[in-house]
């Protein structure tokens, strides 16, 4: 029971040593799937209460960072008297390969759901280098 | 490890730490883990919000009965052909059911639901009979 549990509930973002943010929110790991679609590369990222306007795709170097930025919705004067899930912000980080296109990076958003589509780079050929020898 | 019928059976406390915990999911005001709700409680209106991004809208049922209120709904796994391949799967897909109790009786006809971003909330207020009334003495 609490194994399944654990599965369905949002991890909260760690973070780093020495390092403190600047909004007074939590901030939650979203949940993901990678999948390779023939020249894609598509990662799914469950962020609710995230539209195309509150979420950041940065990709600085080979680091594609997906940050989610939520106006919690609170029902106007009513108490909250079952918490089941947190509110925050979403937040992760992914190493790229050099094999992605990454000017052709297309993301999209839908129902809480942020689809990231990575065209993979056209391979470049591997050159073989002749070896001469002295005779 | 794999038990038998019998040593279940021959060890009472495995069995009425079943017991209990089939006895305090009954009484417990929600029915199961997913989704997470949260409730919010204003007088004689009560708001359940929950996160279920990536549900498909049709299929997003919601039932009130006396003072129960029924959410089920199901989230397609995302289609792939088989030369395609998952390096992470964490996304969540299936059917989900899930009840939870109110104090108050609920008057369904008045009961307001929106899905927006992934987040479903449901306004649920109080049936107008069931509300404490001042009683005048003669």
């Amino acid at each position: 029971m609490t194994d399944t549990l654990k599965e369905v509930q949002k991890k909260e973002a760690e973070l780093e040593k020495g390092v403190e943010r600047t909004r007074e929110t939590r901030v939650f790991t979203p949940a993901v799937d990678i999948i390779e679609k023939g020249n894609d590369i598509v990662i799914l990222a469950d962020m609710p209460g995230v539209d195309e306007n509150s979420v950041d795709v940065t990709l600085e170097k080979d680091l594609l960072t997906i940050y989610g930025k939520i106006e919690p919705e609170i029902p106007a004067n009513h108490k909250l008297v079952i918490s089941e899930y947190g509110i925050g912000d979403y937040q992760r980080t992914f190493t790229l390969t050099s094999e992605i296109d990454k000017e052709h990076i297309r993301a999209t958003v839908s129902d809480g759901v942020l689809r990231l589509v990575l065209p993979k780079a056209e391979k470049e050929k591997t050159r073989k280098i002749p070896v001469t020898g002295h005779a | 490890m794999t038990t038998t019928y019998l040593e279940r059976i021959l060890d009472p406390w495995r069995e009425f730490d079943r017991m209990s915990r089939l006895l305090n999911r009954t009484s417990s005001p929600v029915s199961s883990e997913y989704p997470a709700v949260n409730v919010w409680v204003n007088g004689d209106n009560a708001v359940i919000t929950t996160e279920i991004p990536g549900i498909e809208r049709d299929t997003i049922d919601i039932s009130v009965t006396g003072n129960t209120v029924s959410l089920s709904g199901s989230r397609p796994a995302e289609e792939t052909k088989e030369e395609e391949s998952y390096h992470r799967h964490e996304l969540w897909h299936g059917k989900f059911s899930k009840m939870i109790k109110l104090p108050f009786n609920i008057d369904a006809d008045k009961v307001k639901a929106t899905y927006s971003k992934g987040v479903l909330q449901i306004s649920l207020p109080q049936l107008e009979t069931d509300k404490p009334r001042k009683i005048n003495i003669k």
